[in-house]
């Protein structure tokens, strides 16, 4: 039983932060925290690792927005070069008014949730190699 | 329209509702510490619901489809816009701002680039913000109480909202608190959608545009009225005529009193004032000057260059106007860490895509049913007025009652959030930051943009919430982005780039305004002004930044560790808990990482 937890009656005394006292583990952790010591202070080659993550994600962010402003984008040009278009009808709704006003929805979230994807995992590729 | 007892009731109970929510769960989180801490636990599903029920305000919920039965097709690039606006900030700013740990704007700015006065024109620049989206929260405010309580003028219902508001603020009944704002948006979403499901297959229960005799939305001709109809025009407008139309009038019409029967043959027409305009079943409607003419026209994207332009510049603006407003990015906060705001944006994308369905439906809706709208200039009141329309009975009569009652919760969500966030930059920024300096803030934040809703001319709420992203764009995006992403700036960069992109902006402002009173004479990419004015602003700040190369803050790398480092290694650091709290929980908040 955990006596520090203290009963519902009891005061509600500072409970002591729970401290992991290990002995001469000599594996892994010592790494993480000096990689992590050194991301903190610095070094000329944490500098290195985090400039060029930082470059990945916004290489990543960067092609999501041209290749959504270029989709966008393309719309109203599209629209002004062939007029045409007003006239192809789905289930009675004009083309335009589809590609407008219904399917951008769908596709904002779909571009939305493969960035996530994207991101998340160059993030988990960083802390991976960090922490190797 | 008589009295509408049913919208007066549900208006009531949405104000009920929301206040007695509110004051439940300020009573949970009483301190300032509570408050911030408890926020940081919000699930990203919840959040995303309450960043949405703030986000939707009047221009979403009336704007839209006023816009879009007045300008057809090109309207909805509105709607996308506003949705879009989160996938930038999504893809950009909310995970590393959220990492940032601050907790506004000129905060953020103070923090990456250490500069006391950069926070300072920030500051202003948020409280200017903040005014001018209110103004048309306001205006659209009037526009529903007139519209439900016919004999009372519009600015008396401004008045009473707003008061209402600075009220509720004032008391803390209103804190921005995400289970309000949360249920705001199911509310909306419920208020918009239930009337649409009905009024749609009341629509076509009755055989649709044939059944009806109304022109269908694809002919080349204008739209017809479906039965008798008497308008009162309440702003002095110029209305465009296609083939010729008999009508009645009595009042001012083209520079001369007019009583009786006249005919308009094609073209512009001025009417003034209070003139009484009746047209019988059948006949062609006029429409107001800058709107589509003729169905095939409003059924069509882009009519010439000049459509192109705006089109474009609309697009820069909304996509990058909306990490630059205040009310959005102080949400984001509430998130535990990058990843959850991140997983909180995808969230906001689909719940904004599901409302926006709805607007647009009825604005083409309203484009069958309530063409005299178009007459009198007031498309803004098309989802109030449109039940009414088609169904002129007690159903009817309901389904306005619940569209008034969401209307209602837009305006009052966005406008409490605009003003606590702008009372809270005033007190804390500006004044000293006591709970007296508060309820000052809050009066001058509801005060200002009151006065500025009666002085200026109604003009239509999207499109002058579209000036205020184009505003936003110019002088927070380029900082935002550019302080996330680049190593280089420097706070004369930054404040170059805001002051000569809120200059020009602030200048077309002006202009549009003073034309609008004088004739109409300016150019119309003044309205929209966006694809100049953002480049130019992304411009001068990376110009002035490497002339300024001296002055990059010393701990600019330490500072994009913490933004762009995953979560799980634990470098974020919490701005507020360094400023609030007792000594005693500052110690322990900062020295516990964030490791999740």
């Amino acid at each position: 039983m955990n006596t520090a937890a203290g009963g519902p009656g009891d005061p509600p005394a500072p409970r002591p932060r729970r401290k992991k006292v290990v002995l001469a583990d000599s594996r892994a952790p010592v790494t993480v925290l000096r990689t992590v010591v050194e991301l903190e202070e610095q070094t000329s080659w944490a500098e290195e690792v985090v400039r060029s993550f930082i470059r990945t994600q916004f290489r990543a962010a960067v092609k999501f927005a041209v290749g959504t402003l270029l989709l966008f984008g393309a719309l109203p040009l599209t629209f002004y070069v062939f007029p045409e278009l007003s006239d192809v009808e789905f289930a009675g709704v004009s083309l335009p008014w589809l590609l407008l006003g219904v399917a951008p929805f769908p596709v904002l979230f779909i571009i939305g949730y493969w960035y996530n994807v994207v991101a998340e995992s160059n993030e988990r590729d960083f802390v991976d190699m960090v922490e190797k | 329209m008589e009295l509408n007892a049913w919208a007066v009731v549900a208006i009531g109970v949405v104000g009920l509702a929301t206040f007695s929510l509110g004051f439940r769960s300020s009573r949970l989180a009483s301190t300032t510490q509570d408050f911030l801490v408890a926020r940081r636990t919000v699930r990203s599903r919840r959040n995303a619901a309450a960043i949405s029920g703030e986000y939707l305000s009047a221009a979403s919920f009336l704007g839209v489809a006023g816009l879009v039965l007045k300008d057809g097709a090109d309207a909805l690039w509105y709607p996308i816009g506003f949705t879009a606006g989160y996938l930038t900030l999504m893809l950009f700013v909310a995970a590393p701002l959220r990492r940032s740990g601050a907790y506004t704007l000129p905060d953020f700015c103070e923090a990456r680039l250490g500069s006391a006065g950069l926070r300072r024109l920030a500051t202003a620049t948020v409280v200017f913000i903040g005014i001018l989206y209110l103004v048309p929260q306001f205006q659209g405010a009037g526009l529903t109480v007139h519209q439900i309580l016919p004999s009372v003028p519009s600015w008396s219902g401004a008045v009473l909202v707003a008061v209402l508001v600075i009220v509720n603020v004032f008391g803390g009944g209103m804190r921005a608190v995400t289970l309000v704002q949360a249920f705001q948006y199911w509310l909306k979403l419920f208020a918009i959608a239930a009337p649409t499901f009905i009024m749609c297959v009341l629509f076509f229960g009755q055989g649709g545009v044939n059944g009806l005799g109304a022109t269908g939305l694809s002919e080349p001709l204008p739209p017809r009225f479906t039965r008798d109809a008497v308008v009162t025009v309440e702003t002095d407008v110029v209305l465009q005529v296609k083939d010729g139309v008999w009508l009645s009038a009595s009042g001012t019409v083209d520079n001369a009193p007019a009583a009786g029967r006249v005919y308009w043959g094609p073209g512009d027409h001025v009417v003034d004032e209070g003139t009484e305009l009746r047209f019988s079943e059948g006949s062609e409607t006029p429409v107001v000057h800058p709107a589509a003419l003729d169905n095939a026209s409003w059924l069509r994207p882009v009519n010439g260059t000049g459509d192109l332009f705006t089109t474009y510049s609309l697009i820069i603006g909304l996509f990058l106007g909306t990490m630059g407003l205040p009310h959005v990015l102080v949400r984001f906060y509430t998130n535990p860490d990058g990843k959850a705001a991140r997983r909180t944006t995808l969230h906001v994308l689909l719940l904004l895509g599901l409302f926006y369905v709805f607007p647009i439906l009825l604005g083409a809706l309203s484009r069958v049913y309530a063409p005299e709208l178009l007459v009198a200039g007031r498309t803004d009141a098309a989802v109030l007025a449109l039940p009414m329309k088609i169904a002129p009975n007690a159903l009817g009569e309901i389904l306005g009652a619940v569209t008034a009652a969401g209307a209602f919760a837009a305006f009052l969500s966005t406008s409490s959030g605009l003003v606590v966030s702008v009372a809270g930059v005033l007190s804390t920024d500006i004044l000293k930051g006591r709970v007296r300096d508060f309820r000052f803030g809050t009066a001058l934040a509801g005060g200002v943009p009151l006065a500025l809703a009666l002085v200026l001319r109604p003009s239509d709420i999207s499109l002058s919430i579209g000036m205020t992203f184009a505003l936003a764009a110019s002088t927070f995006s380029p900082v935002l982005l550019l302080g996330i992403w680049w190593r280089k700036i420097t706070w004369v960069g930054a404040a170059a780039g805001m002051v000569v992109g809120g200059t020009m902006v602030l200048t077309s402002i002006v202009i549009t305004t003073v034309s609008g009173y004088t004739g109409g004479w300016a150019p119309s990419f003044l309205q929209q002004p966006a694809l100049a004015t953002v480049p130019i602003a992304f411009l001068v700040v990376m110009v002035t930044s490497k002339a300024t190369q001296g002055r990059i803050p010393p701990d600019t790398n330490r500072i994009r560790l913490r933004m762009h480092a995953p979560d799980r290694l634990g470098f974020i650091r919490d701005r507020d808990i360094a400023r609030f709290g007792t000594a005693e929980e500052r110690t322990r908040l900062a020295n516990g990482r964030h490791r999740r």
